[in-house]
């Protein structure tokens, strides 16, 4: 008779264990996703990804910095059960546009240097080349004129100044 | 030396200055610098701070393209010409007949912005036309 109960309350409790540890894991996994998501909400582009403990997190972010602050914020979400995070994130810098159309370029040229009788330009791949000669107090209206219409690059290190 | 540390004063006065759609990236060995500035002092002082970092702007590592927000319709915007008036022309472009002249530090009207280098103008003598618009500064 206490033999029966002694096995009885045995498999009673391994059941109530069991079963306690299975719904732990449940919880933690969604848990967790919450808890990492809640701390990258407002990075747009993240996704958070939560399996047996392991955090997984994808998606796009625009520097380095961010890529690794996020992982830095996921982990210590909750040290004791994150096992690791793996950092899929992609950085993808925005490109600044500039002008690469050589004929467009070169008549804005024209029109930018109509004032500047003194200097002679060229325009090749977006790069814009003057030589010549510039007065020195005027040499901020040509550069800001030129950067202007936003070529990869202005060379005026042939200018001369008087 | 990289170009953000080169220019580090640039980029800290740009980042605290209240510029829109502000862009700093370093591409192909040159910082470009895009973004629309709450007025033209903020605008020069950029350029200062610009001339001072790289004198003559030799090193042609910076394209620096930032205009400025308060060049809006119906706004004042000051002649800027070194000494000379300011041609005013029929179309926006150089091969365009001229029709009218402003003077230097002359306050015209702004009609519009026909694109990001020729505006349509009108003088207080009612000449109206297009300039370039490196020559034209907003006021405030």
């Amino acid at each position: 008779m206490r033999l029966r109960n002694v096995i009885t309350s045995i498999a009673l409790s391994s059941c109530i264990a069991f079963s306690v540890i299975s719904c732990k894991s449940k919880v933690s996994d969604e848990d967790l996703k919450a808890k990492v998501e809640n701390v990258v909400s407002n990075t747009n582009g993240v996704i958070v990804d939560v399996k047996d403990g392991i955090v997984t997190l994808s998606g796009t972010v625009s520097s380095q910095a961010e890529r690794e602050a996020i992982e830095n914020s996921a982990k210590a979400v909750d040290g004791q059960h994150i096992k690791s995070v793996v950092n899929n994130i992609v950085v993808q810098v925005p490109q600044i546009e500039v002008n690469t159309d050589d004929v467009d370029l070169s008549a804005k040229v024209v029109d930018a240097t109509k004032d500047f009788p003194n200097v002679q330009t060229t325009v090749k791949d977006g790069i814009i080349t003057v030589t010549g000669t510039v007065e020195q107090s005027r040499l901020q209206v040509l550069k800001q004129s030129l950067d202007a219409l936003s070529p990869k690059k202005v060379d005026l290190s042939a200018v001369v100044t008087k | 030396m990289t170009l953000t540390t080169k220019y580090q004063g640039l980029i800290d006065v740009a980042n605290s200055s209240g510029i829109e759609n502000l862009q700093i990236a370093e591409q192909e060995g040159v910082l470009h610098i895009r973004g629309t500035a709450p007025s033209a002092d903020v605008k020069n002082k950029l350029w200062d701070v610009y001339n001072q970092l790289d004198p003559n702007y030799l090193s042609g590592d910076v394209v620096m393209n930032v205009d400025v927000s308060t060049a809006i319709a119906g706004s004042q915007v000051r002649v800027i010409t070194q000494n000379s008036n300011l041609n005013i022309r029929k179309g926006p472009g150089t091969d365009q007949p001229i029709v009218g002249k402003a003077a230097k530090d002359e306050i015209i009207t702004l009609i519009s912005r026909a694109n990001d280098q020729w505006w349509l103008v009108r003088t207080n003598d009612g000449e109206e036309g297009y300039c370039y618009a490196q020559y034209l500064e907003p006021i405030a």
